[in-house]
């Protein structure tokens, strides 16, 4: 857990161990140990229950799938605005009545294949329009999210679209090992993001551009290339949580992952990945969805409205940012 | 009329097919009406009802309610009026999810209610096909489903359905608008929609055009707004700009009626009447002090899930609805859409919702 990648390492090796990537990771689990605690005082068995655990895990896996491109953009020194439309516009073109009937005929993977193509597909054009248009990622991005939102409403003409092909819909209602098929996508993705993220190349160019661009094309890396890269793999996540909201709904509608970007950057940031790049973290992503999840959770079981909810996710950003900024602070004065 | 007061004589009898869903309409509306009472003027209509102790306490019940968040008047009242008539029942424990407009977070809900063994759910979906997945799955793990307004894209997803009736609307509307301007063939008629892509929208507008030819009459003008203040006001500054000349126009709903009335009042126009749609207060005194284009609404009740309470606590007691006959709570109750005129709008105001 603690091999987290470090964006400047002999910065970072200076400081104490708390202040470092062990230490961030470590006050995420103290953060999300605490809200499980509240969770079993206040809920008692309601919560302390193994299917209250794969209620949290299911809610927490759509925003997951997400949040794991979202932290490579963000490391990368971008920002992804556009995933919750590109999802839902992955909902509705790997739900039309053509889809639908193509799959019939050969296969319910091609609604999957589907959604993974639209997903990567508006993601390599975002790339296309940030690293070769030279057009500021906030801008391109804000840009998809209201075109992709646009086509989905008039590719399903702003109707909801029923899955009812059964290969599909056997294949993501079924459970594996006692776990939801639809939590081990969001477990497979994790793991794949987290070995790409610290064991590869591709990972480490990441933090490479996003803490210097400029640095990092002296030393050899092909900036641009790797930034269509990164913006293409958040369109395939973005691919990948449509599909898992399809089967969690069973329905694909334009409406579908509306204001999901936020959630997912708030997510990622609170997880410890820097909002200006350069360094980031998978296993506290993961941590970070899984507190907004528990969150929402622990708020149900005790009856308490969405809007205090809100409240306490508005005060947890800030918290999380101050503490992140403390560190940033002590990292770069050492 | 006579068919029902003879029902609710003999209605020890049991045991018949429950398949009365149409008939159940009035009869669910009456109860609908009386929610703020407290139960023991319940049924003070039908004396015989009362007598078979509906409302008696027994054993207890869990509801679990979840509803779309209440960004407009209308949804903010489905939810005060559920949780006032849960309230007055002394057997009724309310687990109030209130949900975003995220169908992810409402299924966790809904998925928790199941975890937490309750006896019944009460499920006003955002999307009625999205919800319908997990509410089979309630219905599978044996605690009945009431799903309101939204309906499910399954038969096997709910025990009882309560419904407004959004065609109804429409022809309420548009048969008013008929009764007032019948014989001018001529006139402008323009419709204000609300969320276009809604089948409820498509529903009311389909109602509203059925109802205008039958009169010769047809839609001249029609836009589309979001059920927001600021959608009904952009909506309807680009119709009174399209169209110099209106005779009547419908608003589908009261919440965005406030920017309609208010892009109205900037353009300075009177030259025609509005009927609205839903029924909110604010409509109800503009009817009654007469002092606005606004003549007269449609109901579209905002007691709908307060209904689904006292149904999934009848089915869960095992008990039979009101004046019916027939054994067990009928599958769909379908509610009726009444226009509100300056002659009938005291009868009202007390359903009316602050938008």
């Amino acid at each position: 857990m603690s091999t987290q990648v470090d964006a400047s390492p002999a910065a970072e090796s200076r400081s104490s161990w708390l202040s470092g990537p062990a230490g961030r990771t470590v006050g995420l689990v103290v953060a999300l140990v605490l809200l499980a605690v509240v969770g079993v005082i206040t809920g008692g068995e309601r919560f302390a229950s193994l299917d209250n655990v794969m209620t949290i895990l299911r809610l927490a896996s759509v925003t997951g799938v997400l949040a794991i491109g979202m932290t490579f953009v963000i490391t990368a020194g971008g920002i992804d605005l556009s995933v919750g439309s590109v999802l839902g516009l992955a909902t509705v073109w790997a739900s039309t009545l053509a889809t639908q009937t193509m799959a019939e005929d050969l296969h319910w993977t091609v609604m999957v294949l589907t959604g993974l193509a639209v997903g990567t597909a508006a993601g390599l054009i975002n790339g296309l329009i940030i690293a070769y248009g030279k057009v500021v990622a906030f801008i391109a991005t804000l840009a998809m999210m209201i075109a992709a939102r646009g086509l989905a409403e008039m590719i399903s003409g702003r109707q909801t679209q029923v899955v009812q092909v059964d290969g599909f819909l056997d294949f993501v209602r079924a459970d594996f090992i006692g776990v939801p098929v639809l939590v081990w996508m969001f477990i497979v993705v994790a793991v794949a993001g987290w070995f790409l993220f610290n064991r590869t190349t591709f990972g480490r160019r990441t933090v490479a551009v996003g803490g210097n661009a400029e640095a990092s094309r002296l030393a050899g890396i092909k900036v641009q290339r790797h930034l269509l890269y990164v913006y293409g793999l958040s369109g395939l996540t973005a691919g990948i949580a449509g599909v898992m909201m399809l089967g969690r709904t069973t329905a694909g509608t334009s409406t579908n992952g509306l204001y999901y970007e936020l959630e997912v950057i708030a997510a990622v940031v609170v997880g410890g990945t820097l909002l200006i790049g350069g360094r980031g973290t998978i296993v506290g992503t993961v941590i970070g969805v899984l507190i907004f999840a528990m969150l929402t959770n622990v708020f149900t079981i005790n009856n308490l409205s969405i809007s205090a909810q809100n409240v306490a996710k508005g005060v947890i950003i800030v918290v999380a940012v101050l503490i992140q900024q403390r560190f940033a602070a002590r990292s770069t004065s050492t | 009329m006579s068919a029902r007061t003879e029902l609710a004589r003999s209605s020890r009898r049991r045991r018949t097919v429950a398949l009365a869903a149409v008939a159940t309409t009035a009869v669910l509306l009456a109860a609908g009406c009386t929610s703020n009472e407290p139960p023991e003027d319940e049924g003070s209509a039908a004396p015989q009802v009362a007598a078979e102790g509906n409302d008696e306490p027994g054993e207890k019940v869990v509801i679990g309610f979840s509803a779309p968040a209440a960004d407009h008047g209308w949804m903010g009242a489905i939810t005060k009026s559920a949780v006032d008539t849960a309230e007055q029942y002394s057997d009724v424990e309310l687990r109030q999810a209130e949900a975003t407009n995220d169908v992810n977070v409402q299924i966790s809900q809904v998925e928790q209610f199941i975890n937490d063994g309750v006896d019944a759910i009460v499920l006003l979906p955002f999307d009625g096909a999205a919800l319908t997945e997990v509410a089979t799955k309630a219905m599978d793990a044996g605690i009945p489903v009431i799903n309101v307004d939204r309906e499910f894209s399954s038969p096997f997803a709910a025990r009882a359905t309560v419904l407004g009736d959004n065609y109804g609307m429409g022809v309420s509307a548009g048969t008013y608008i008929c009764e007032q301007l019948g014989d001018n063939p001529d006139a402008v008629v323009a419709e204000i929609a609300g969320i276009d892509s809604l089948p409820l929208t498509q529903d009311r507008s389909k109602g509203f055009k059925d109802a205008l030819s039958d009169c010769g009459l047809d839609v001249d003008a029609r836009v589309a707004a979001d059920f927001t203040v600021q959608g009904g006001e952009t909506a309807t500054s680009n119709l009174l700009q399209a169209e110099p000349k209106i005779d009547a126009i419908w608003n589908h709903d009261d919440d965005q009626g406030v920017g309609v009335l208010a892009a109205i009042e900037n353009a300075g126009r009177d030259e025609f009447f509005m009927v609205g749609g839903a029924g909110s207060l604010d409509v109800m005194e503009h009817i009654k002090a007469d002092d606005s284009v606004l003549q007269a609404t449609v109901i579209y009740p905002s007691t709908q899930a307060a209904d689904g309470i006292k149904l999934a606590r009848l089915v869960v007691h095992d008990k039979n609805m009101g004046d019916l006959v027939s054994a067990g709570v009928p599958r769909t109750t379908q509610l009726y859409a009444p226009v509100v005129t300056a002659d009938n709008v005291d009868q009202y105001m007390s359903i009316g919702f602050r938008s």
